[in-house]
């Protein structure tokens, strides 16, 4: 009997446990405060237009911040992601616009270069054990420099566009630049895109041998290696995934836009990875969720758009949005501290 | 996993729900006569989206006009900068679901605001472009265009390089997105008759544009002039001059309280003024002109805000001007 009564108690305590460990919980609370924030404040924050407009930043943001989030489990950092985006699109565009490429053909060529940029850095992480925070910091600088100067050298200009003459344009199009029509609301495809990647990493973490060797490899890589787990190529594997989701990224923005500029992406690195944090991720690997990082895309998407809402003055934006991300930062923290204090 | 989901659907779900209120029917039609125009009740809104960072010299001029004219009429005028074409043309998407009376925009990568212009035209909101872009404007839907050829200005510029004796030009072109720039040098290329260098600096750094343009001058002496294309950067390009001991003479594109305190010590030859105080000012003024009493300037021809010289003739008057953010 009494020991009847200890189960039930240890069953219970079960339940509550298993909501609140999941790293993606203090970011859902985050994301409910800030919504809470501008909705009560902004009538059209909360309409359907306003969410298509602030879900349209996180879709993309959202994409990035996955990639990323998986990348930060396995204990790496790739601050070339952002430019990657800009490459991507850019290799897109002037095949298609210069050199007569079908899109869908441009876009497998710029999947390709992505690919190969990815391999690169987790080639030169694995193989030097340089820090990923250098090495990526050398392939940023050298991809901004070389979306300029190719870009200046083939066009004349700063920017290539005229993707909408291309053949195959209205097909590629349709399926990642497009928008959806939701009860007379335009949403953007690229929504369904971050949806289905959160969905695939999710999995990919959760059920399958590559997500525990992706947490082994970042929680303890030499303890990772000593029992077997291929730490080198789940790194490489993972800085190609980060790529795909740059290429993804790139071409969702060129097809949407038909034009690329020289110098997009930069800086945009680090939101991601302030994304995939607010989200849940450790900055010391090992520890993170794909899922918590979209949410954190959700929480800057609406910052980011809030403020403008509310009609703050744009000169204050930054700080704004500075300030309600460390404290939806402070949120999660808060929420993950209670869940160990609950956990033990 | 499964209770965030259902936490986020339901966060949507009650969004989507208590939505639907929105403003009050604002109808495209202005009113049936000019009358109603001095009366602050009416709560019209313009929006003011360009492609300049928030705080950089040049935008805050445009944006004091706009606020300016906003104040004049009585009518609220908010204004968003972003470099980023994908975060321009989301302002505007945001613009329009706020059902906004007016939007002024900046195009300096039409291409890319194309879009997000068309819905803002397709759902009756008078647009009006600015600065940038004057090409796409008509094509667009634009109800007009104010701004200033970059071609045209640039020309004026290397004639007037040209008459200071100039034979090899330095343009130094400040961001890396904008085609204006370009066709800013390509003019004064055009009207020099001699060669011109470009010189790709980043305005966010202006330590760097110091020490790039610094090096550019020593290690070509033949350099005998330098076209900035925005204050800030002819400021900073003007202690590469002292600092290489070049004598190069400096011309800059647009117009700060620093530049024409160096106009008047002779450091800086002249200023081409495009005088974006108008280039927020007039957008505002014809938006609302248009709302109250619709009418459009010059059948939707551009108007010029520029190109002006200011030279050391007449920079002691706009010294003041400019120093309060108005020139």
């Amino acid at each position: 009997m009494t020991s009847a009564t200890a189960d039930e108690r240890l069953n219970d305590v079960g339940l509550v446990r298993r909501l609140l460990i999941r790293p993606e919980l203090g970011a859902v609370v985050g994301a409910i405060v800030v919504f809470a924030f501008f909705a009560g404040q902004s009538p059209v924050f909360r309409s359907a237009d306003g969410i298509a407009n602030w879900l349209d930043p996180a879709a993309t943001l959202g994409i990035m911040a996955v990639a990323v989030a998986l990348l930060m489990i396995g204990g790496e950092f790739d601050l070339s992601a952002g430019v990657l985006t800009g490459t991507s699109g850019l290799v897109l565009v002037t095949l298609a616009t210069r050199y007569g490429f079908n899109v869908w053909l441009a876009m497998a060529a710029g999947l390709v270069v992505a690919l190969a940029i990815g391999l690169l850095n987790g080639l030169m992480v694995t193989r030097t054990r340089l820090p990923s925070f250098i090495v990526t910091l050398g392939t940023f600088l050298m991809l901004q420099g070389l979306n300029l100067g190719v870009t200046k050298a083939l066009t004349g200009t700063v920017q290539v566009s005229g993707l909408a003459r291309a053949p195959g344009y209205e097909g590629a199009r349709a399926v990642f630049g497009g928008t959806i029509m939701v009860g007379g609301t335009g949403f953007r495809v690229a929504i369904l895109w971050w949806l289905l990647v959160t969905a695939v990493a999710t999995w990919v973490l959760m059920r399958s041998r590559a997500g525990n060797w992706i947490f082994a490899v970042g929680g303890n890589d030499v303890a990772a290696r000593a029992v077997g787990v291929p730490a080198g190529r789940t790194k490489i594997a993972l800085f190609m995934t980060t790529a795909f989701a740059a290429w993804l990224v790139g071409s969702i923005a060129a097809l949407r836009y038909t034009s690329v500029q020289a110098n997009i992406g930069i800086g945009q690195e680090f939101i991601y990875i302030i994304a995939a944090v607010i989200g849940g991720c450790l900055l010391t690997g090992g520890y993170g969720s794909a899922i918590g990082a979209s949410i954190g895309a959700v929480i800057f998407g609406m910052a980011d758009k809030g403020i403008v809402f509310l009609n703050w003055n744009a000169d204050w934006f930054k700080f704004f949005l500075g300030a309600m991300l460390v404290l939806a930062t402070l949120a999660n923290r808060l929420v993950r501290r209670y869940a160990e204090e609950v956990k033990h | 996993m499964k209770r965030t989901l259902i936490a986020i659907a339901l966060a949507g779900a009650l969004a989507g729900c208590s939505g639907g209120g929105g403003a009050a029917g604002e109808s495209a039609s202005p009113p049936a006569a000019g009358s109603s125009a001095a009366q602050p009740a009416t709560a019209e809104k313009y929006a003011v989206i360009t492609h300049g960072a928030v705080g950089d010299s040049f935008w805050d001029v445009v944006k004091n006009g706009a606020e300016a004219a906003g104040k004049q009429y009585g009518v609220t005028v908010t204004y968003q900068g972003d470099g980023d074409p994908g975060k321009q043309s989301q302002l505007i998407d945001q613009a329009v679901s706020e059902k906004v009376d007016g939007v002024v925009v900046s195009m300096a990568n039409p291409d890319a605001l194309k879009e997000a212009i068309g819905k803002a035209v397709a759902a009756k909101i008078p647009v009006v472009t600015i600065n940038s872009g004057a090409d796409s404007a008509k094509a667009f839907g634009a109800i007009t265009h104010v701004g200033q050829s970059e071609e045209v200005a640039g020309r004026g510029a290397g004639e007037q390089l040209k008459a200071a004796g100039v034979t090899k030009l330095l343009c130094v072109i400040h961001e890396a997105g904008n085609v204006g720039l370009d066709q800013r040098c390509k003019g004064a290329e055009a009207t020099l008759g001699g060669t011109v260098e470009r010189l790709q600096v980043d305005v966010s750094n202006l330590a760097d544009v110091t020490s790039k343009v610094t090096a550019k001058l020593q290690s070509d002496k033949a350099v005998n002039g330098v076209l900035a294309l925005n204050p800030a950067v002819a400021v900073a390009a003007r202690d590469s001059i002292k600092d290489s001991g070049s004598a190069a003479k400096l011309a800059t594109f647009d117009l700060s309280g620093d530049v024409v305190g160096a106009i008047k010590a002779g450091e800086i030859l002249f200023a081409v003024d495009q005088q974006q105080y108008l280039q927020g000012w007039l957008p505002i003024t014809f938006l609302h002109l248009y709302k109250t009493n619709l009418n459009t300037v010059g059948g939707g021809l551009p108007v010029n805000t520029g190109p002006g010289f200011v030279t050391k003739d007449n920079a002691e008057q706009v010294a003041k001007l400019a120093e309060s953010g108005t020139r």
